[in-house]
């Protein structure tokens, strides 16, 4: 669905990927995992057209991406859940929601897909009147959620959902990027909670100064000594 | 569905009411014709204020040079009037209708390369566009003798009467509503909150802006188009920088993205500015900049979100900020 082929990006002087490839095909869970500044935050940003690769390759679903603006990209089908969520705090939920089936004209389908994140999110629902800064951090992070799947997406771009949440509320996230992907969208996942992400993923790959060092099943992965002591926190 | 219809027809009725009181008024001699005319200028602001706000207060696009465009719709509106004014009614509106469409055309070239710029930048390239129509005006007369130049243009129809400034006034408050309220109008916000969110919804950004900006440019043409109908003489200074000031002042003190706090403010705004030259007297007259200078800072250091703090009244509000989706409004 997905394949990413050596891409590289600068940010002026500084080399943020060094061509990186990798793929995402139709129905997975694929993780990036890596520490700070390992350039996963940047693959989603170049994927979904918001930094401009100096180099490479995107094709989604055979199509090349690359050079195209952030609005088609969503309209093609890729929604991005952006780190820190993004959400726009001076509008209310409901309103939020909305924004994230900007790019779609079925009107009928929109109330079904509302209906829909309210069944996942039914946290949600009680605050849909409720101005988007009021809400808690769990639930920014739904909201941000729930917006990306108002566009219908077929690809999903996750960036640290994980971030700044208790670990029952990352328990709860990761089983609704489950569900999600079970019932028909595909994920690609950053995450620096490698252990969850390796839990929910495929496949993943191991992403370290902007170069892809490591891939495979995430199975092997977590039996994986490397991973086990960079990522895992053993000893190895 | 039923309560929202009603909401938008008490709001009309009040309105109505409201124009009838002020028509009694001015009958009886309550208001008297100078009260009248601050009246009818604070009205001409609200048209005004309100394209500020869409650039500005909605869409976060700072702009200096707001004033230039309501001078655009005059001196467009008032040569078509000074031209084929023997129409009459038919002629003013054609009058307006040309100061729109011009100064909306104005905002859509400079709108092209200048939205691209940020906050600062676009502050300062908006504020020298202010200068190229000042000084375009000072000269126009060389081109165009009847635009007068420097001298300003006299003799255009003083056609704009209560009815037609309140009822524009109305009509471009129930415009502005629904379309800050509309798919469009979130579209705005969430450019003015987060460029990077809205891009990632699937929001063409600089389309948006674009789209704000003109709107909100063609509304300071009908504004402008308003007074040169209401004053018999206009002249370039009237739409200088200090004027864009005026119409910064009155969108920040009312509130950034609150129509209520803008129309609230243009009303007071107008009605300060005169009322406190009879407070003051004829000696301190000039010390009205002191004081609302004064006004700015003191709101700015208590209050900075304004006085309305982006609320609107609740009579304004629709269902979609109550909670409830809007799909069957879109479109």
């Amino acid at each position: 669905m997905l394949e990413v082929k050596d891409l590289s990006v600068f940010f002026g002087n500084i080399r943020a990927l060094h061509g990186i490839s990798f793929d995402v095909k139709e129905g997975e869970i694929v993780t990036l995992i890596g520490a700070n500044g390992a350039g996963k935050t940047t693959t989603l940003r170049t994927i979904s057209a918001l930094n401009r690769p100096t180099g490479g390759e995107i094709l989604f679903r055979g199509e090349p991406i690359t050079g195209m603006k952030p609005h088609k990209i969503v309209s093609m089908g890729i929604s991005h859940v952006p780190e820190g969520r993004k959400i726009i705090g001076n509008l209310t939920v409901m309103e939020n929601l909305m924004m994230g089936a900007y790019t779609r004209t079925d009107r009928a389908e929109i109330q079904t897909s509302l209906e829909e994140v309210f069944q996942r999110f039914p946290r949600l629902k009680e605050r849909s009147r409720q101005l988007a800064g009021t809400l808690s951090g769990g639930e920014q992070q739904m909201l941000a959620i729930g917006r990306a799947l108002m566009a219908k997406p077929v690809l999903l771009l996750l960036d640290e959902p994980s971030m700044g949440l208790s670990p029952i509320l990352v328990e709860e996230i990761f089983n609704i990027i489950t569900t999600i992907n079970q019932q028909g969208t595909t994920v690609l996942l950053v995450e620096q909670n490698a252990y969850m992400a390796l839990q929910i993923a495929s496949r993943a790959y191991v992403l370290e100064s902007g170069r892809i060092v490591l891939s495979g099943d995430s199975r092997e992965l977590q039996a994986n000594e490397g991973v086990r002591a960079a990522y895992l926190g053993e000893s190895a | 569905m039923l309560q929202k219809v009603n909401k938008m027809l008490l709001m009309v009725i009040g309105a109505i009411v409201l124009y009838v009181l002020l028509k009694i008024m001015i009958t009886i001699g309550v208001i008297n014709p100078y009260w009248q005319r601050v009246l009818f200028y604070s009205l001409i602001v609200i048209v005004g204020a309100l394209g500020l706000g869409i650039i500005y207060g909605f869409t976060g696009q700072f702009s200096l040079g707001h004033a230039a465009f309501v001078g655009l719709g005059a001196y467009s509106a008032g040569y078509f009037s000074k031209t084929f004014g023997q129409y009459g009614v038919l002629s003013f509106i054609g009058a307006l209708l040309v100061g729109m469409v011009f100064a909306g055309l104005m905002g859509f070239l400079i709108g092209v390369p200048v939205l691209r710029l940020k906050s600062d930048y676009l502050g300062i390239a908006t504020l020298g566009f202010g200068f190229i129509v000042k000084v375009a005006l000072d000269n126009a007369d060389k081109l165009i003798p009847d635009l007068g130049g420097a001298r300003g243009m006299m003799g255009t129809p003083q056609l704009a009467s209560l009815e037609w400034l309140f009822f524009i006034a109305l009509i471009v408050i129930i415009l502005t509503r629904n379309f800050i309220f509309s798919t469009y109008g979130r579209a705005c916000t969430s450019v003015r909150e987060d460029e990077t969110a809205a891009d990632m919804v699937g929001v063409n950004t600089f389309k948006t802006k674009l789209m704000a900006f003109i709107f909100g440019c063609t509304l300071a043409g009908l504004g402008g188009g308003l007074y040169a109908h209401t004053y018999p003489y206009i002249c370039p200074g009237d739409f200088y920088f200090l004027q864009s000031f005026d119409y910064l002042i009155v969108v920040v003190l009312g509130g950034l993205g609150s129509m209520t706090g803008t129309v609230v403010t243009a009303i007071g705004w107008a009605f300060l500015l005169e009322g406190l030259r009879f407070v003051l007297g004829p000696q301190f007259v000039d010390f009205r900049g002191v004081i609302y200078a004064l006004i700015l800072i003191i709101t700015i250091l208590v209050r900075r979100q304004g006085i309305f703090g982006g609320k609107e009244f609740g009579f304004l509000v629709p269902q979609v900020r109550r909670g409830k989706p809007d799909v069957a409004l879109r479109g």
